[in-house]
């Protein structure tokens, strides 16, 4: 190794000795360092160090992206779309945002017990601090949607208090920031057709099949 | 920033990314400022990692896991407060250099082993390293900085100035805690049959 320096040269071959086998000492490093970086954002959640805790649940769907922030949930994203919504999410560094199981168990759980038929109702905090004015109101009536039923846009558009609104409602929907559990999937045109839905088509309409609204 | 300045604000508690009223989220900081901001905390851990754990595992041992959580806890208190992205891996090596000094001193403190903070290390995982490698048996008897020194010069190849930055203190006293830590162990591994070649 000729490019050591000084103090390799003046400690001669025994600190090469010491260099040698510290080195064998700590040649783990990579994977050692893995399995424990891997425990941050746990260890970090219980501290309360964590903005935005994420974590993924495989469903029939596709895997979805749950991200829960202090005041709640904040983000769901499909599959093709998680890579992007970490980035997304982690761009605003005075944000910590890590990869927690212990901070997002409970919504995953409850997306499983959704997904497994044993569950109607999602009893989460969703984090509203983003969604303002129309589409906050649209967001907010959609969330009240039960299982097995469904309003057109004209409807919800009506309850967040303009009926003639529907564009906006459709907007808004589209937007949602946390499908499934702001259930906009139950949202439907006024002749019966399906509408337009921000995590492709063929999933609402797995979800509205799954809750009994589409044979 | 200068250095010592990022490492004087590891302990720092709420810093002011923090939402005010309800602990919510915080307002970005980063519109209208020309400052260079700090890259996402996970892309800091997984870019320094290795290195951390690297010095780690030669200067607190058995201790590595838990030094190593402590060192990545303590970075990201302070990390919204970070608006330097320049030197962070000096800066995650000079707190995992005041955790190996730390943990030596509370090891002194009470020598009978207490339960562990947090979750490290699980049960289920052997330590880092063998608490009776005759390797690491040499490393204890050193004082912690001449350990971490050492682990810094002859684990990381950092140069004196560097390890001076993550020592906290003089080149020439860098240079030393290297030249004592060295003679050390040269002196217990000459003296243990476990190292004859």
């Amino acid at each position: 190794m000729p490019s050591r320096n000084s103090g390799r040269r003046a400690g001669g071959t025994a600190a090469e000795a010491v260099a040698v086998a510290l080195r064998a000492m700590t040649s783990d490093a990579a994977a050692g360092s893995r399995r424990a970086a891997s425990r941050i954002g746990d260890a970090a959640d219980a501290a309360g160090l964590v903005d935005i805790a994420y974590g993924t649940v495989d469903t029939p769907i596709g895997a979805l992206l749950v991200a829960v922030s202090r005041r709640g949930v904040t983000r769901v994203a499909f599959e093709e779309e998680i890579g992007d919504t970490v980035i997304e999410l982690s761009d605003d560094t005075t944000m910590r945002v890590l990869r927690s199981a212990r901070g997002t168990d409970e919504v995953r759980r409850q997306l499983e017990e959704y997904f497994g038929g044993r569950r109607h109702e999602f009893d989460v905090s969703v984090d509203w601090s983003e969604l303002h004015g129309f589409t906050r109101k649209v967001l907010r009536e959609t969330a009240r949607i039960p299982f097995g039923s469904v309003l057109t846009y004209r409807e919800v558009a009506g309850r967040a208090g303009n009926s003639r609104a529907m564009r906006a409602a459709g907007n808004a929907l589209h937007a949602n920031p946390v499908p499934i559990v702001v259930p906009c999937h139950r949202v439907i045109r006024t002749g019966g057709g399906l509408g337009g839905y921000g995590g492709r088509l063929d999933r609402k309409e797995a979800l509205l099949r799954m809750e009994g609204s589409l044979l | 920033m200068a250095l010592h300045t990022l490492i004087g604000m590891v302990d720092v508690e709420s810093p002011p990314g923090r939402g005010g009223g309800g602990g919510g989220r915080a307002e970005p900081a980063r519109a209208g400022s020309e400052t260079l901001r700090p890259p996402p905390f996970e892309e800091f851990l997984e870019s320094n990692r290795t290195a951390v754990y690297r010095f780690l595992l030669a200067s607190a041992g058995p201790d590595a896991d838990d030094c190593f959580q402590e060192t990545f806890l303590s970075a990201l208190r302070a990390y919204p407060r970070l608006r330097d992205e320049s030197n962070l891996r000096a800066w995650a090596l000079a707190i995992a250099t005041r955790k190996v000094i730390d943990s030596a001193r509370s090891r002194a403190r009470r020598p009978v082993p207490v339960e562990d903070v947090g979750e490290a290390a699980s049960s289920a995982d052997p330590a880092p390293v063998d608490a009776n490698d005759p390797l690491w048996q040499a490393l204890r008897t050193l004082p912690p900085r001449q350990r971490a020194a050492v682990a810094h010069r002859f684990v990381l190849d950092l140069s004196y100035a560097e390890i001076a930055a993550a020592l906290g203190g003089s080149e020439e006293a860098a240079r030393a805690n290297v030249y004592q830590g060295l003679k050390k162990l040269r002196e217990r591994m000459g003296n243990d049959d476990a190292f004859e070649e």
